[in-house]
């Protein structure tokens, strides 16, 4: 199996940073508006280079948002980000109208998202985000998985036209992805090859699938295809079909609900054209809470413990041709 | 190096005081936001420190009818901290009222604490009426609060709220102003932490949102500006509010209160660099020290 190594930590938020720097040394029209909180997602790398193309809006999300719009009805390429707590909840009136529908070429950045923001609480862990922007026509997603990937995605939704949503996090997190390495929008990378259970992922769970695939091989001899599915939307289809025929067994993993985003996304596709039994891994309808990220990680269930597990059920229900597994098995009790 | 953090035990009386005495209660809130912070190891020291002085004068000076022994008393008047990043003051102040254990302040931010990073009503801490930190929801929170006791339940009950100046920048802010002068919210008091920073900067350079008094008088307000580290200041200004109320005046109140983020500490005194900071050890023992106590080196 192949094997990838940790080169450092970073917080993807670098990345974000970083890649919209380079963005606007690449284009002119690449404009980018802040909401007092420039320093946390780093919008603060682009202000200081090219300040006369940063606006401070103030603490006004909505606001930024139709702003936003109008700059790219005037054909700049605008960015905004903070919290994904206030850049997919407190403006997705303006985000479904103002940007979506009026296909405006805005880019958001969601940042310190999911429950790695840690000691904040509840109110600042964004949950639901990929589920929300995903179901909004002409709206691109993305999650990117390391500080590398980060990068390439901002870059990667500054040169596209039409609106896009990065999501992005707040702590470091392992960098495992290669510089050098191909990312398209749109086209899932297969990190392991394997055909006994795919284990399709996004964001930071898609290193705590590489060490749950690690642990199957070493513990089990099962060969797991862990897929980083970095573009929910639109979703790699062939990818997924491919991985469900080959595998027969499929397990998501995200920093996020387990209902409607990345795991949603993978069971609309393969309910369609390949159902196969599918275990998700995520957060369970609950708020999250106060905590270290490592720790909160821990209790609620994001590490590759869960993925482990889920995967042995997974392949579990899909040799037993058990369709009624649900509700009778819960992943939590499983025995690791 | 490691410091022995500890909380007294002392509770305060909520009742009518000399504005001198209200000095030795912002003293002990202070040490409680310095001490939870540093063990906490992140948050909002900035903004906790400058609203001490009103948070001793709301909950300690008879302003404000609560019970800690009964948090879910009936005719109790509320409190919305809209600024939710402030957390770490409202719980100091709760712990010194009586609802909860000065002990406990230790758990802030922690795992499964009643002391979330932003106040969480799923943690079932007494006298937290709601959750907030999301900016600028709380006073349209704070406004359903006030329609519902004066118009449905018909009680002289009193709602104080309080909001960030730079929090005055979300739209939300100045929809639920509007809505509180077109209902007459005489019972309702808003106060103003105005302190010119925020998270980028002065919020004069971030957003303006000046002049502010006019605008709130623009929406029907009663307006008072005052020294918010001013203890007589504070104290006429909710007598003026309570007063107001009693004879229906018909206009909800406005207090902008002018501080100093930092208030208490010199090196956090008026620095926007001190928003979302906690203390470090070093910075604990010197803030402690300049609020009167010497702490124990382990
Ligand atoms: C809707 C929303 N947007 C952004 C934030 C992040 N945030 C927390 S505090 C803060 C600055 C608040 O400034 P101010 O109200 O002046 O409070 P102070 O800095 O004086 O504590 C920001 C932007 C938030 N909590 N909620």
């Amino acid at each position: 199996m192949k094997k990838y190594e940790i080169k450092g930590n970073k917080p993807t938020r670098h990345g974000f940073g970083e890649g919209l720097a380079e963005l606007g040394e690449r284009y002119d029209n690449v404009v980018v508006l802040g909401t007092d909180v420039t320093g946390s997602v780093l919008t603060s790398f682009f202000k200081e280079k090219f300040p006369d193309r940063f606006f401070s809006i103030g603490i006004a999300e909505q606001n930024a948002t139709t702003i936003a719009a109008g700059l790219a009805l005037s054909g700049k390429i605008p960015f905004f980000a903070s919290y994904s707590a206030f850049t997919a909840f407190r403006n997705s009136d303006m985000l479904r109208i103002s940007v979506a529908y009026n296909n405006a070429n805005v880019k958001i950045g969601g940042g310190h998202s999911g429950i790695t923001v840690g000691p904040d609480g509840a109110t600042h862990q964004a949950l639901e985000e990929i589920s929300f922007m995903r179901t909004l026509p002409n709206m691109t997603v993305v999650v990117p998985a390391d500080y590398e990937e980060a990068k390439k995605a901002t870059i990667a939704i500054g040169e596209m036209v039409g609106p896009a949503f990065i999501r992005f996090g707040r702590s470091p997190v392992p960098m495992f992805t290669e510089k050098g390495s191909h990312f398209e929008l749109g086209k899932a990378n297969v990190l392991t090859e394997g055909n006994d259970v795919a284990i399709i992922a996004c964001g930071i769970m898609v290193w705590q699938s590489i060490l749950a695939a690690e642990e199957l091989y070493k513990h089990k001899g099962i060969k797991a295809r862990v897929i980083n599915c970095h573009t929910i939307k639109p979703i790699d289809v062939h990818t997924i079909v491919d991985a469900a025929n080959e595998c027969g067994a499929i397990v998501t993993a995200e920093e996020h609900q387990v209902y409607g985003g990345l795991g949603g996304a993978v069971a609309e596709v393969t309910a369609k054209n390949c159902p196969v039994p599918i275990e998700f891994v995520g957060v369970r309808d609950t708020f999250g809470g106060s905590g270290e990220p490592d720790e909160l990680m821990e209790k609620f269930g994001l590490t590759w413990r869960e993925i482990y597990a889920s995967a042995l059920l997974a392949i579990e229900r899909r040799d037993t041709n058990s369709k009624s597994y649900f509700n009778i098995k819960d992943v939590a009790h499983y025995n690791v | 190096m490691a410091i022995n953090i500890k909380f007294s035990e002392k509770t305060f009386q909520n009742k009518r005081r000399e504005p001198s005495e209200y000095a030795e209660i912002a003293l002990e809130l202070r040490r409680d936001v310095i001490k939870s912070l540093y063990l906490a190891k992140s948050g909002h020291s900035g903004g906790s420190l400058g609203t001490a002085d009103i948070f001793s004068v709301l909950y300690f000076g008879g302003i404000m009818r609560y019970r800690p022994e009964e948090p879910y008393w009936k005719e109790r008047d509320r409190f919305v901290l809209s600024a939710g990043h402030l957390a770490p003051i409202l719980y100091a102040t709760l712990a010194r009222a009586g609802y909860l254990e000065p002990s406990e302040l230790s758990t802030l931010r922690k795992y499964n604490s009643r002391l979330q990073g932003h106040p969480g009503i799923d943690h079932h801490l007494p006298g937290l009426e709601t959750s907030s930190g999301s900016l600028g929801q709380g006073i349209s929170i704070a406004v359903g609060m006030a329609m519902s006791d004066k118009y449905l339940d018909k009680t002289d009950r009193r709602v104080f709220c309080l909001t960030g100046d730079g929090e005055l920048q979300e739209g939300i802010c100045w929809e639920a102003a509007m809505c509180a002068g077109h209902y007459k919210l005489d019972n309702l008091c808003w106060i103003v932490d105005s302190n010119d920073c925020q998270i980028d900067g002065r919020v004069r350079d971030v957003m303006s949102i000046y002049p502010l008094a006019d605008k709130f008088r623009a929406f029907n307000f009663e307006v008072v500006e005052i020294d918010g580290h001013n203890y007589e200041e504070i104290q006429s200004a909710f007598d003026k509010f309570i007063d107001y109320h009693t004879h229906n005046n018909g206009k909800p109140f406005v207090i902008i209160a002018n501080t100093f983020m930092g208030k208490g500490v010199s090196f956090m005194h008026d620095s926007y660099k001190w928003h979302g900071n906690p203390p470090n050890e070093e910075q604990a023992i010197k803030a402690l020290e300049e609020l009167g106590e010497i702490v124990e080196l382990l």
